[in-house]
């Protein structure tokens, strides 16, 4: 009979070190095992946390020699009460809803598209795909070439349908519509990820519902109302959860496209919040920024975990 | 020679050999990727040969040139030996210690600030602004200059249209107005079969693209930082009437006579649109002048080069930077001895020789200078009349929020200039305050 491999590990072990581990408790050796990850924890998130809670509350900038004051909540009160800071709220909500709602819009449609069986089915779908699989440095500077008024491929097409001359309208220079250009490349980039997640929600409705909803004579508008849409719900709120917190940190994609320009139509928080802490400097205010994002960022986060749960236990 | 006197010299010789290479050096400069960079690593060959040290180059695209480099210093690091940092960094690198003071090194090597353009030394070299205190040696003299399609300025038909549309000769712009005018004669005129367009100028919203473009009009009608040099008492001079209207007039410059799609252009996108044969005018930095002058397509017989028109006054915006040593360098001996070769009147020559701009005043009054090409005259007429940024320790909070007033204002067309003007005074002094400077 052979030795298992835990039997040949146990006899491999030298006498010393087996009496040692044997007189341990199981919560003891656990402990073992589970420390260096949790210092790990420490050192890299759980640290920096409470160094940047600490930061937040004083005048600290990192390229300047001169002694650190402690201002209380005035970097907070700043933020809170500066209108630039809101306006900047103000984008992110704007890109945030929107990419969202064509992200859900139209990668679920794709999904129940792709989900019927047809010819061809598996090679549209990696061609579906393929804009997720570039990087957002890559995405933003080819979207910048084809925005572009003089040259750009998206004003040719607009123009072909729509008549208006091409070199009439700046997606990336106009005020109005810097906000939707930066919405239609991410819609563009992340609907495959939707489109993937709602297509395993879609491909996990067992067949048989649907054929005991035919024998019920269900309509199939019905069956999509009472069967497919609840089913692939829970799906669809990981799906906007992803994309959520994803989105709400955005920083490559709109640099790359319009820096946050034009003015600051665009700048969403992730790019002020870079100029405030590594091109102005202003440390401890930066902190006290990224502290009320991670709040915010948190806060909603969980309230919306509570809801997919919710969904679930239905 | 006889035999104890050819030892001697073998064992001189030798000993020198054995000195130099005992103390060569390998040094790295730190500088932005542009055309002056590779004259002078052109230029360094001869120091490297005369010194025996071996010089390494870190240039860095002009966009990041500022974030790269003042993360470097922040961070103590020890990558950069000399250092060609931007003029307005010299408040900063001087009060947090990043660059040594050279004050004493001038003396016992007797290198005379006196030999280099006062405006050059004022700008690029002292820490507090005037002050004898130098952390620098003028090593590269700029500023924002203009140039033209003189094939098209000289064309017959085209002199005929404008004469018929303005009612005067077409010619290079005298004031900032005229300037205009011209600019939008051109927006979208027909020439040689292509639609062509005014000018190119700074609209970049990122680094520092808009300021330094912008303050080109408002210096030209008289732009002021504070009422009282040294007394940040910026109501009534930053936001005086004379600045609205300057302002008002780089927006209706921007709107009126620029490509579709110059939103945020700075350097390169300046001369992209030159060189593509799109615009009539651009303005861009002296430095890129020699490559220009040089370029195929549209240089030679077809450019021409003119200084920042003046409206109210001759200004034109500062550019240029001086050399400075590093304080975290290891190798600060090397790189003094670096300074002292490029300070000498014959480096200087052949560095404006190569391409480069010399600050050198025997390099600037020299009887051909003048001639020796066609922007040269320019070049001295526009360092009369440089006028820079803040130099503050805190520049880069006081260049982002005027960076930004001037976008929203400019670009994204949100308030009025006397708005933009206000808030920008209401950022500074926010800054001033954090600074305890007011």
């Amino acid at each position: 009979m052979t030795d298992s491999p835990i039997t040949r590990v146990a006899r491999a072990t030298p006498p010393g070190m087996a009496r040692q581990v044997r007189g341990l408790s199981d919560r003891a050796i656990a402990w073992i095992f589970v420390a260096p990850t949790i210092f790990l924890l420490l050192a890299v998130n759980i640290f920096p946390l409470i160094w940047t809670i600490r930061l937040s509350f004083t005048n600290f900038k990192a390229n300047r020699n001169r002694p650190v004051e402690w201002i209380g909540t005035r970097n907070y009160e700043r933020i809170l009460t500066d209108s630039d800071i809101w306006l900047s709220m103000q984008a992110t909500a704007h890109f945030l809803f929107w990419t969202i709602f064509f992200q859900v819009l139209i990668g679920f449609t794709l999904a129940w598209l792709i989900n019927r069986k047809f010819k061809g089915n598996d090679l549209w779908t990696t061609i579906i795909v393929l804009p997720m699989m570039l990087s957002p440095a890559v995405v933003g500077n080819f979207w910048t070439f084809l925005y572009q008024p003089q040259i750009g491929l998206f004003n040719y097409v607009i123009s072909f349908f729509t008549g208006v001359d091409p070199s009439s309208f700046q997606m990336i220079g106009d005020v109005n519509l810097a906000p939707w250009a930066i919405v239609i490349v991410d819609t563009w980039m992340w609907t495959p990820f939707v489109m993937l997640i709602c297509l395993a929600g879609l491909r996990s409705i067992p067949e048989y519902i649907y054929e005991a909803a035919e024998i019920d004579r269900a309509s199939k508008w019905r069956q999509f109302w009472t069967i497919t849409v609840p089913m692939v719900l829970p799906f669809l709120m990981l799906a906007v959860l992803f994309r959520g917190i994803e989105n709400f940190k955005m920083f490559d994609l709109v640099v790359q496209l319009t820096g946050g320009g034009p003015g600051s139509v665009t700048e969403v928080t992730s790019i002020n919040l870079k100029r405030e802490a590594f091109e102005k400097w202003r440390t401890g205010y930066a902190s006290a920024y990224a502290i009320i994002l991670f709040v915010t960022v948190f806060g909603l986060a969980s309230i919306y975990v509570k809801a997919l749960n919710k969904v679930k236990e239905r | 020679m006889t035999r104890p006197g050819l030892l001697a010299a073998t064992i001189l010789s030798a000993a020198g050999l054995a000195a130099s290479t005992a103390a060569a050096e390998d040094l790295t400069l730190c500088w932005a990727a542009w055309d002056p960079a590779n004259a002078l690593v052109e230029l360094s060959k001869d120091f490297e040969a005369q010194s025996g040290h071996t010089m390494n180059f870190e240039f860095v695209p002009w966009p990041n040139f500022a974030d790269r480099m003042l993360n470097e210093l922040n961070s103590g690091g020890k990558l950069c030996d000399l250092l060609i940092g931007d003029s307005q960094w010299i408040g900063g690198g001087a009060e947090n210690g990043h660059y040594v003071k050279l004050n004493e090194f001038f003396e016992t090597e007797g290198i005379s600030m006196d030999d280099f353009a006062p405006a050059t030394v004022y700008a690029y070299s002292t820490w507090p602004k005037g002050e004898p205190n130098y952390y620098a040696l003028p090593a590269m003299g700029d500023a924002n200059g203009w140039f033209y399609r003189k094939d098209w300025f000289e064309d017959p038909d085209i002199q005929a249209a404008f004469k018929d549309a303005t009612g005067r000769d077409l010619g290079v712009p005298e004031t900032q107005m005229e300037l205009m005018e011209i600019a939008q004669f051109f927006q979208g005129r027909e020439i040689d079969g292509q639609t062509r367009y005014g000018v190119s100028i700074f609209t970049e919203r990122g680094s520092e693209g808009i300021t330094m473009g912008a303050t080109g009009a408002l210096y030209a009608w008289g732009f002021k930082y504070e009422n009282e040099p040294g007394s940040y008492d910026m109501e009534g001079a930053v936001n005086s009437a004379d600045a609205v209207e300057a302002l008002e007039f780089y927006k209706e410059l921007y709107e009126t006579a620029t490509p579709p799609g110059y939103t945020d252009s700075y350097m390169e996108q300046s001369l992209d649109a030159f060189k593509s044969g799109q615009v009539a005018m651009a303005m861009n930095w002296f430095a890129f002048f020699p490559g220009l002058y040089a370029d195929p397509d549209v240089g030679g017989d077809k450019i021409g080069f003119f200084v920042n028109p003046p409206q109210k006054v001759a200004a034109s915006t500062l550019g240029g930077q001086g050399i400075s040593v590093v304080s975290y360098s290891d190798k600060q001996d090397a790189a003094l001895e670096y300074i002292k070769w490029f300070a000498q009147p014959e480096v200087q020559q052949k560095w404006w020789d190569l391409g480069g701009y010399s600050c050198h005043v025997d390099v600037l009054n020299a009887p051909g200078f003048k001639d020796s090409a066609p922007f040269a005259p320019d070049f001295l007429q526009a360092m009369d009349a440089v006028q820079d940024f803040w130099q503050e320790p805190a520049y880069a909070e006081l260049l982002l929020a005027m960076q930004k007033r001037l976008h929203d204002y400019i670009v994204a067309d949100q308030g009025t200039a006397q708005e933009a003007l206000d808030m920008l005074i209401e950022d500074w002094t926010e800054v001033f305050e954090d600074e305890g400077k007011i």
